[in-house]
């Protein structure tokens, strides 16, 4: 099935009632999407570390059980952390989330054909780890509806992939000086810049 | 009633783990990953038992990388275990730590240069230190239980009271010949 959702309108609808969430962005257009609605202290968009995202959502998770996590990720990102997901289910963190923007191309290198498209499922991966819960999205209503389902505590980690059109929209850049975001982020968090 | 001291000559050659465990609870370390090592075996279980230390266990050795990155920018401190193979499973990972200047300590049991019976250890054994110091971490190396008690100790000032990324290098010749 071909998507057709637009995925700058999935990001905002999922982020619209944000509240405290923190929220780390992977390589690539999920960073560009997180920072198109609206830049904020509670982000750290990753312009590297591919396969990183969720794993620097658990150590933040672990450090901040008080707090709601989003590691707001792409397909070719969180396929190259494939074995994160075991250990994230493993850790069974209850306030870390992963939403897979799932276009099913590595877009940032000409758009070719990735694994998710082909038949792999990060869902059904996800679930095999211990994920207390997983979906697959194809329509802004349920987009919406699992932001309301995001904003509740979960008991442990819960894994969605939102299909998304394979489009390039334009780049929303967030900066890539990584000791400013980093700084910016835990003075978010009441921590001194050192 | 008077009960002996231990010889601290004897003591900490014979318990560096114990001394090491010390040392990241005085360092106030909050989180621990690894990929097992038999060197590491009795760390990994004395901050596996402590209740206020979160144990993450890997698939592979990078994502330790990114689960120190968050814990630090969540405001905890975390430290690394893995042999030296598993350095080279790192090495892009630890552009995070570099550009971003996020504390990271490292503790790497060595094998391939001691003693070692396996001939698969070497190539990566070799590549070790300077594929960490390509990338731009500051390798340690001890070779003696004591000094590597000092080593452990000074590293994690320096990793986490000067935002340095840090490799300990703890030698083969110290942790022993792995028996077949």
């Amino acid at each position: 099935m071909q998507a057709q959702l637009d995925r700058r309108a999935a990001v905002a609808a999922l982020l619209k009632n944000r509240k405290d969430t923190l929220v780390v962005s992977g390589l690539g257009s999920p960073t560009y999407d997180l920072h198109s609605v609206g830049d904020h202290d509670g982000n750290f968009y990753l312009w590297g570390a591919m396969g990183g995202a969720a794993l620097i959502g658990l150590g933040l998770a672990q450090a901040q059980p008080g707090k709601r996590v989003l590691a707001l990720t792409g397909d070719g990102e969180q396929l190259m952390g494939l074995g994160g997901i075991a250990t994230i289910g493993v850790a069974r963190p209850h306030n870390l989330d992963i939403v897979v923007i799932d276009n099913q191309h590595f877009g940032e290198t000409g758009m070719q054909a990735s694994h998710t498209g082909r038949g792999v499922d990060l869902t059904a991966i996800a679930a095999a780890c211990g994920f207390i819960a997983t979906g697959m999205l194809r329509t802004i209503a349920e987009v919406e509806r699992l932001a309301a389902q995001l904003a509740e505590p979960g008991e442990g980690p819960r894994l969605f992939v939102i299909k998304v059109l394979a489009e390039n929209p334009p780049r929303s850049l967030p900066s890539r000086d990584a000791v400013f975001i980093k700084n910016r982020f835990r003075a978010h968090l009441g921590f001194a810049a050192g | 009633m008077h009960s002996p001291q231990p010889d601290l000559e004897a003591r900490t050659s014979d318990d560096w783990p114990a001394e090491l465990y010390r040392i990241l609870k005085a360092a106030d370390v909050r989180q621990m990953s690894y990929v097992p090592d038999a060197g590491h075996s009795q760390l990994i279980r004395l901050l596996s038992a402590d209740r206020d230390v979160t144990t993450n266990v890997l698939t592979t050795e990078e994502e330790g990388i990114a689960i120190a990155a968050g814990a630090w920018l969540g405001g905890q401190r975390s430290v690394l275990l893995m042999q030296s193979s598993g350095v080279g499973n790192c090495i892009n990972m630890l552009s995070l730590s570099a550009i971003g200047r996020f504390p990271l300590l490292m503790l790497v049991t060595m094998r391939g240069e001691w003693a070692e019976f396996n001939p698969w250890q070497v190539p990566m054994s070799r590549a070790t230190q300077p594929s960490l110091e390509a990338i731009g971490l500051k390798v340690m190396r001890a070779e003696t239980a004591d000094d590597l008690v000092e080593t452990v100790e000074s590293a994690a000032a320096l990793a986490y009271e000067s935002d340095q990324q840090i490799a300990v290098l703890i030698g083969q010749r110290l942790i022993g010949k792995k028996k077949w």
